[in-house]
């Protein structure tokens, strides 16, 4: 079976900026793959790339078969869920969700499931955005990432500024995300997190794809059994 | 289209219950109500609510409207995480900013002349409520553009700021001096056309012809009225300042579309 989503060959500059430099990634399905590099590595600009935020400068990328280009069909394939979730002020949790839903053509599978686990009560649903925390926040956006069983799921650091409790259930649903098929692309600076969710691991370096492989892999390349390790080993050799 | 129609519906949702849409609302609602009992007959009132339609109604949509685009920056990209064409998107964005707040405007001034004007009124009234719905259309499509143009939030607000400035202060100041410079000139057909270039100067010569006070304008608002006065002057005035709204929301758009989030 081929990956649901596939990057071939991906630039991106900005300008005289090159962010992005012949990037080559395939998401597994079932997999957890995390992205990881040092800030301005090109992250940010790969996922805006995938969610089709960001235009190319060259190369390609394919979800589920689908060319990402202008058509924005492709994109009821992808759940996502962004860093920061801002959220208009005056509308309920409730209203952001169904607004959601009905842009994505009104499926919705674990909506139940996810308000539980996260912990959303009705009542917190019923209150305007504004008047809720920055974790709540991050919950209601997990939700809309989570509910449509996309076959690709893109967390872009998912558990900052959750509590640890939510943070472990919220890990616990991804697991079970990709368990059950969808191939999931995190990223995180939190190294003790990508060794806990992560079956492969992409670096990136200055829009160049440093290191692609399973954790193992990355161990035995490095010698280090920690990832965190692993990983500071990576960017001694590149530096 | 659809989805620019669930966009739409949500931003009214949001906006009907902002306070500063609200706020905009009673401003017009107590002044309207104020220069109706205590400002005398009803040309008057219109004559007064006039200033206020071309200065505030331009510099409300103006700042506002920036400050919504770039506040809503994230949600706009989370919105264009789901499958949504940008084109519907912006629709949805623009008519659900413009749309409060011209009801705010339109509520605001129509709900006093009701209770308090005759029938005399109805033909300013009419016309003031339209002008002021076409620069709120105008000046909401020129936030949206600094918006995606600028990044930087102070930067778009410079821009929205400088078009205001020019269009309501500059405008008329550079009028004056060419005025004055060719004086021995005929100027009139110059002016005539120099005023359509500038969506408030219009919307200031539309209110004076159908306030009568033209007048007040000498020769220049004879020749303004010969032209603007008839059905093909108005009709002419009420397209140019359409126009003026699809101008910038054209612009706007064609930056939204290729724009890098």
């Amino acid at each position: 079976m081929s990956a649901p989503l596939v990057v071939s060959g991906l630039r991106k500059h900005f300008g005289r900026l090159h962010v992005l430099e012949g990037v080559d990634l395939a998401l597994d399905a079932g997999k957890v793959t995390a992205v990881v590099g040092p800030n301005a590595a090109g992250k940010s600009t790969l996922i805006k790339c995938i969610l089709g935020l960001v235009r190319p400068s060259g190369g390609a990328i394919e979800v589920l078969g689908e060319r990402v280009g202008s058509d924005p069909h492709y994109r009821r394939f992808i759940g996502y869920m962004p860093q920061a979730a801002r959220f208009p002020d005056n509308l309920t949790g409730e209203e952001v969700l169904a607004l959601l839903a009905r842009l994505r053509g009104g499926e919705v599978r674990h909506d139940g499931v996810l308000r539980e686990a996260l912990g959303l009560t009705a009542e917190t649903l019923a209150r305007p955005v504004r008047t809720l925390s920055g974790g709540t926040r991050q919950k209601l956006s997990a939700i809309v990432a989570l509910r449509h069983e996309a076959p690709v799921v893109i967390l872009d650091e998912p558990t900052a500024g959750l509590d640890p409790l939510t943070s472990s259930h919220l890990k616990e649903l991804v697991r079970q995300r990709a368990t059950s098929g969808a191939a999931v692309l995190l990223t995180s600076h939190v190294m003790a997190e990508v060794e806990e969710l992560a079956d492969a691991l992409v670096y990136l370096v200055d829009g160049r794809v440093r290191f692609r492989g399973s954790l193992d892999e990355l161990r035995l390349r490095t010698g280090q059994r920690r990832v965190e390790h692993a990983i500071a080993h990576l960017m001694r050799e590149v530096a | 289209m659809n989805a620019a129609r669930m966009v739409l519906g949500y931003s009214l949702s949001n906006l009907r219950r902002n306070w500063w849409v609200l706020g905009y609302g009673l401003l017009f609602l107590f002044l309207t109500d104020a220069l109706f009992r205590f400002g005398g007959g009803g040309p008057r009132v219109a004559a007064s609510l006039m200033n206020v339609v071309l200065i505030v109604i331009p510099l409300v949509s103006v700042v506002f409207g920036t400050l919504y685009f770039s506040n809503s920056r994230e949600f706009i990209e989370l919105l264009l995480a789901q499958p949504v064409s940008r084109p519907s998107l912006f629709t949805g964005l623009y008519f659900g900013l413009a749309l409060p707040l011209a009801l705010a405007f339109g509520a605001g001034v129509a709900i006093p002349a009701v209770l308090h004007g005759g029938a005399g009124l109805l033909r300013p009234t009419i016309m003031l409520l339209l002008s002021g719905v076409l620069l709120t259309f105008v000046f909401t499509s020129v936030a949206f553009l600094a918006g995606v143009r600028f990044e930087d939030r102070a930067k778009g607000l410079g821009f929205a700021l400088l078009v205001w400035f020019c269009c309501t202060v500059l405008y008329d100041g550079v009028i004056l001096l060419v005025a004055m410079a060719f004086r021995d000139y005929p100027l009139e057909p110059v002016l005539l056309g120099l005023t359509v270039l500038n969506p408030v100067d219009l919307a200031r010569v539309l209110l004076l012809l159908t306030l009568d006070a033209a007048a007040l304008m000498g020769y220049t608002g004879a020749v303004f009225g010969r032209f603007f006065g008839t059905p093909l002057g108005i009709a002419a005035a009420g397209a140019a300042l359409l126009m003026w709204t699809g101008l910038p929301f054209v612009a706007g758009l064609r930056g939204f579309n290729r724009k890098d989030f």
